[in-house]
């Protein structure tokens, strides 16, 4: 069963062309990660999904039923927002339950479902604060609660850890992965940052100017990039791309090779000269440049690098990747 | 304040140009509350000097009492301000969050249509608006004042609160259409509360001018029930004669009640100005 289907979906706002014929299949319990630089739609696209814009063609199924002009509230879905949009005159527990009220449900259902979100949340201290009261973490919990109690069929996600810290970021990384496993429930989550995409994801849609670039599972991803734009966007420190007849090959090609795929040798084929290095303690990446190309290296461990000083790095041929002109990949 | 940054004679220069300009200010309200105190005769004699025992009278304030119904006339005036200022809020409000929330052809025209009452005097149109009131029969009635103030005060509201209405958080109204609620109460229960201070300074900046307005009740509505106290205090201003002790006392009592709503909306006024300024 599919949970949701989007067939050839355009949108535009007046001639700006947002979306253009998007074609995306959510399966059941799958947790499905959009991501892409700003501006590249996603955001849009999950409001298209949520109801909050009209599409201007195409179809919207959830669960197999078209939505194309069915209000938010009564598609199934709950949506977590990056600004975590708490109602600002209501506690955390009148936040949780207004929906439900909304719905009619009944006052047992409702205490119920609060109690067993607040828990899985580890909410219940705050239950009788007003989010203004809240820290940040506490904030983007109330607010995925509040989707919680829901119960609905997908969840939506936009960039919700982006307002955290980086500690925070990753505790609710985890948090939102083990939510997945508990509910058992659909979530399409949007995102900018490649790590949460990553970790996250069962599948990747990759977006750019409101097309889809690929879709597939990480390591898929990761492994056999479609296109040099799928290729740099994924992976940190991001892939090194220069002319291919630096390394002799065909001049018309690009030439793409992963930072962890590069070593220091003392005959490697190619020869750099090191601008900066970070010493990260675990990897070190050294950043040098290859006659007028910058390239970085990830080397595991710790390297006696100084910045202005000549290296040579080795690379598995297997393990290179070629890009035509116009960046769709070749070999 | 950032305490680097506030120098003692800085802080003293500032005080004193606030001070001055306070008494500057304050200066013509002083002259009508202490002049409505005194006798005719010392009220010319020496204007800006205290009333004292040889001096103080309440004069004006019998001459108020007794001449004209002066309670009616505060009744309509607060009954004017009131409702024009309630319709002002509400459908600048509405108006307001049409524009800046839904995109429909002619939004900006709508707009700018809406703004352009500001840099209008309505007064232009009082004989239209004369020919309008007794066509409908509206003429020596409130309802008339009560229109015209609302007309008034809307292109103004409009343009501030649409202003404030779009930084109002996209993602709060989409939660809660998400959640199920309807746009009616998005707009009353989301989003009004967050644009408060704003609704406060449109109240203000449109309350003391219909309160102290001459020009519409005279033409309006000039009957002996329904004039508005700035009206009516004008009875004491002859063509030869002026009652100069009523027409003070008369101006010192208008303005408590604008004293006592300014008070109310000031705190919010202040967040009202200055937000946006600071975050």
């Amino acid at each position: 069963m599919t949970a949701l289907t989007l067939k050839n979906v355009n949108k535009s706002f007046g001639t700006v062309e947002v979306l253009k014929d998007i074609n995306i299949e959510v399966d059941e319990g799958e947790f499905v990660v959009f991501v892409g630089p700003s501006g590249c739609g996603k955001s849009t696209l999950l409001r298209v999904i949520a109801g909050l814009e009209d599409v201007t063609s195409g179809e919207v199924r959830i669960d197999g039923e078209i939505m194309n002009l069915t209000p938010p509230s009564k598609r199934g879905i709950a949506m977590v927002f990056q600004s975590y949009a708490l109602y600002p005159h209501l506690n955390v527990r009148k936040n949780m339950s207004l929906a439900l009220k909304q719905e009619g449900q009944s006052k047992k259902v409702i205490e119920e479902r609060v109690a067993k979100a607040s828990k899985m949340l580890n909410l219940e201290p705050y239950l009788d604060r007003y989010p203004s009261e809240l820290s940040g973490g506490q904030r983007q919990r109330v607010a995925i609660g509040r989707a919680i109690v829901r119960e609905p069929k997908l969840f939506l996600f936009d960039e919700p850890l982006s307002n955290l810290d980086a500690a925070l970021r990753m505790n609710t990384r985890l948090e939102i992965a083990n939510l997945h496993q508990q509910l058992d429930a659909s979530m399409i989550y949007v995102t900018h940052d490649q790590t949460e995409a990553m970790t996250l994801a069962d599948k990747i849609v990759v977006l750019r100017d409101g097309r889809v670039e690929q879709v597939g599972n990480p390591m898929e991803l990761y492994n056999n990039p479609a296109n040099q734009f799928v290729a740099g966007f994924l992976g940190s420190p991001s892939m090194n791309f220069f002319p291919a007849d630096l390394i002799g090959d065909n001049a018309e090609l690009t030439t793409g090779i992963r930072p962890e795929d590069l070593y220091l040798a003392d005959e490697g084929p190619i020869s750099a000269r090191v601008t900066h290095v970070e010493h990260l303690g675990g990897d070190t990446n050294v950043v040098a440049m290859m006659q007028d190309h910058q390239i970085t290296a990830r080397l595991f461990g710790q390297h006696e690098v100084a910045a202005g000083q000549p290296v040579r790095f080795g690379y598995n041929p297997d393990r290179t990747y070629s890009f035509d002109q116009k960046g769709a990949r070749v070999a | 304040m950032n305490k680097a940054r506030s120098n003692p004679l800085n802080t003293v220069a500032m005080h004193c140009v606030l001070i001055l300009y306070t008494l500057i200010a304050l200066f013509p309200v002083f002259v009508i509350i202490i002049n409505s105190f005194k006798s005719r005769r010392a009220i010319f004699r020496e204007p800006l000097a205290l009333p004292d025992a040889e001096s103080f009278s309440m004069i004006g304030y019998q001459t108020v009492m007794k001449q004209g119904d002066f309670f009616l006339y505060f009744q309509n005036s607060l009954i004017v301000t009131v409702v024009s200022l309630a319709f002002i809020l509400l459908f600048g409000a509405m108006a307001a969050f049409a524009l800046s929330e839904y995109r429909f052809k002619g939004n900006t025209l709508m707009g700018l249509y809406l703004a352009l009452g500001i840099m209008i005097p309505i007064r232009i149109g009082t004989v239209a608006i004369l020919e309008l009131m007794v066509a409908t029969g509206l003429v020596n009635t409130l309802w008339a004042l009560i229109l015209v103030y609302t007309a008034q005060g809307l292109p103004l509201a409009v343009f501030i609160l649409s202003e404030f209405m779009r930084q109002v958080s996209d993602d709060l109204k989409n939660a809660g259409r998400v959640d199920g609620l309807s746009e009616y109460t998005i707009f009353f229960r989301l989003v009004l509360p967050l644009v408060r201070p704003a609704m406060a300074t449109v109240a203000v900046f449109n309350m003391i001018p219909i309160w102290n307005d001459l020009w519409f009740p005279l033409i309006l509505a000039p009957a002996e029930e329904t004039k508005t106290l700035t009206l009516g205090s004008q009875v004491f201003i002859g063509q030869f004669v002026t009652d100069w002790n009523a027409v003070l006392s008369a101006l010192s009592m208008a303005i408590l009640p604008v004293l006592v709503l300014y008070v109310i909306f000031s705190r919010q006024l202040i967040r009202g100005i200055t937000s946006g300024a600071v975050k």
